[in-house]
């Protein structure tokens, strides 16, 4: 592993009104690694991908990715945000949808042209969805909507991926596509940091956790810290199941 | 007058041609517009913009003492915009959701709106008279000067639109993502509220403040019915809401001087239900019919079904079999029996039934045709 650090957190604190949602979050995230953010519902998972993001306006706290402000690397970065976020109904193609892919490098008024659209059909392929193309979006199933998110972010071809729930919904044949290409993506040395819901797969599918609850927890290599005692921390309850399978 | 003479009269009659125009480039506008209201699920905005745009139009009256329509329209843009800062600064300052601050905008503004038109209307001025006909709007006020204007903004416009085209469709589709890509989503959203205001302020003169949403709303509801391509949609409610303008027109003016703008309103209406019913893809009328045709086509298939697990025990798979015996199986019928006959799925005579050949291998591979239509 390349100790080079992808994303780094300092202080970060969030809070919606009165209530923090994230408390003092330091978080060093090494590049290369296929990361899952555990923790309860409302433990500020999508909020601590959002705050990086920049989608949210943190109280306090600074971001840094490859060592600069995120405002100066989001070339790098590719969001997958959940997949309820957005209107399905929108009239619009999956291929236009993955076009959206392409948009941050383009920059203002400049349109896609034949460049970006081979790009969106490469990474429909990727995904399993190069027969949909022209499939009006509400006519797709979920797991197929989910696959054209991921598409979405394959063509920003960045270094670092963010994923909100990308399980979320997804029958089983969708979800393992989904994971290989999230493990292929690591082989190339991309960063991941996957919100995570089933814990039963982390040992699987990751290689480094982070436990959130509000607080973080921990944060690791899946093998050395996912243990028991994290998940009680974490969770509040005591959390057997997942560790011994 | 009949609506022939008066399409004979367009060519000639120079206050006609004036209304006409004015009103379909202000059904064109508001069309285009209105598709991203929608889209964007605020399709109220552009009612509460509309009222909010009223008192803006008796100030600038109580200001200037002056019924410039200029003049009136400025102070009620100015009002209109103020009144979406105020339902943006209650939605994201408060816990109120976005339909509570429209309404609240709206009955607050039209309100001191009508409040200032009474006040007004006590004044000992001779010049007074006249304030009202914004409540509803007055077509045939229209002058050529207005229609170059309506026509100068549509084009400003419609270059932005291209220009920000896909600026626009990411914002409107996810808004979250877009930021990460680094738009600055405030902008465009501003630049899009901006003309939506715009085109609600033309069209006060014409539809009046009570009616003006229709004009945004309508069209684009019934464009969205015949198309799933947002560029499609946007160039499909343009024209939609430019018929309605005409058509509108061209009625109130050949019966006995009707107010235009609710007639406009109501054709466009007419143009929504239409949509809604006739609309290929996602109208009632063909919903249905793919409903029951597909309902139908499924009761003939699981009977055929039965069918095929009674002959596949026999050698001859053709072996006639008494009708009676299919009595216990929901959803069969004299009729679906005759259907069935027609595919030459099964053969008919007397009180009993065969399958046919092509009905066994239609039966056999039923399971499976079911598995790949999924």
């Amino acid at each position: 592993m390349n100790e080079k650090l992808a994303i780094s957190v300092d202080d970060l604190t969030v809070a919606y009104n009165y209530k923090p949602v994230l408390w003092d979050i330091d978080l060093e995230v090494p590049e290369g690694v296929l990361m899952a953010i555990v923790g309860p519902n409302g433990a500020g998972k999508s909020t601590l991908i959002k705050s990086i993001l920049g989608i949210i306006k943190p109280i306090a706290g600074s971001i840094s990715i490859f060592g600069k402000p995120y405002d100066k690397q989001r070339k790098l970065v590719a969001y997958v945000p959940q997949k309820g976020s957005v209107d399905w109904d929108f009239p619009t193609t999956a291929l236009d949808v993955v076009l959206m892919g392409t948009y941050g490098s383009l920059g203002w008024i400049k349109r896609p042209g034949q460049k970006e659209k081979k790009a969106a059909l490469e990474a429909l392929e990727k995904v399993g969805m190069l027969s949909f193309k022209s499939r009006q979006i509400s006519q797709l199933s979920g797991g197929q909507q989910q696959r054209i998110f991921l598409a979405r972010a394959l063509v920003q071809n960045a270094s670092i991926y963010f994923m909100d729930e990308p399980f979320q919904g997804v029958d089983a044949t969708t979800e393992i596509a989904i994971i290989n290409i999230l493990k292929e993506l690591r082989k190339a040395g991309k960063t991941l940091v996957v919100v995570h819901h089933d814990l039963q797969t982390v040992p699987e599918y990751f290689d480094w956790v982070t436990f959130l609850n509000v607080k973080k927890i921990a944060t690791g290599p899946v093998k050395d810290i996912f243990n028991d005692d994290n998940l009680t921390k974490t969770y509040g309850i005591n959390y057997k199941v997942a560790v011994n399978k | 007058m009949s609506i022939s003479e008066y399409f004979n009269l367009l060519w000639t009659d120079y206050t006609l041609r004036t209304i006409t125009l004015g009103t379909a480039v202000l059904g064109a506008i508001c069309g285009m517009l209105g598709s991203f209201a929608v889209l964007r699920k605020q399709s109220l905005l552009g009612d509460a913009i509309s009222h909010a745009a009223l008192p803006g139009i008796a100030i600038a009256f109580l200001i200037t003492g002056s019924k410039d329509t200029y003049i009136l329209l400025l102070g009620a843009l100015i009002c209109g915009l103020i009144g979406t800062f105020w339902i943006r600064g209650i939605t994201t300052k408060t816990h109120l959701k976005s339909d509570t601050a429209l309404g609240l905008v709206l009955s607050l503004f039209f309100g001191f709106g009508m409040l200032l038109l009474t006040y007004i209307q006590k004044q000992p001025n001779a010049n007074q008279a006249g304030l009202d006909k914004y409540l509803f709007g007055q077509a045939a006020t229209l002058v050529e000067s207005d229609v170059f204007i309506m026509i100068g903004v549509t084009g400003v416009c419609l270059i932005i639109l291209l220009l920000f085209w896909k600026e626009f469709k990411i914002m409107l589709f996810d808004m979250d993502y877009t930021k990460t890509l680094g738009f600055n989503v405030r902008f465009i959203d501003s630049l899009i509220t901006f003309f939506i205001v715009l085109a609600i302020v033309l069209g006060l003169q014409t539809v009046g403040v009570v009616l003006m949403s229709a004009m945004l709303l309508a069209p684009a509801a019934a464009a969205r019915q015949w198309t799933n391509s947002l560029g499609t949609m946007v160039i499909l409610a343009a024209i939609i809401g430019a018929l309605a303008g005409i058509f509108g027109t061209a009625i109130s003016a050949t019966q006995n001087n009707l107010s235009t703008g609710p007639v406009i309103v109501l054709v466009a209406a007419v143009f929504v239900l239409f949509s809604f019913i006739f609309s290929p893809g996602r109208g009632i009328l063909f919903r249905e019919i793919r409903f029951r045709q597909n309902r139908n086509d499924l009761q003939l298939k699981k009977t055929l079904q039965f069918m095929y697990d009674i002959a596949k025990t026999h050698q001859n798979i053709s072996h006639p079999h008494a009708i009676r015996i299919l009595n216990n199986f929901q959803g069969f019928s004299k009729n679906s029996l005759r259907k069935m006959e027609e595919k030459e799925w099964i053969t008919l005579k007397g009180q009993e039934w065969s399958l046919t050949n092509i009905g066994f291998e239609e039966a056999k591979n039923l399971y499976n045709q079911q598995l790949k239509d999924e």
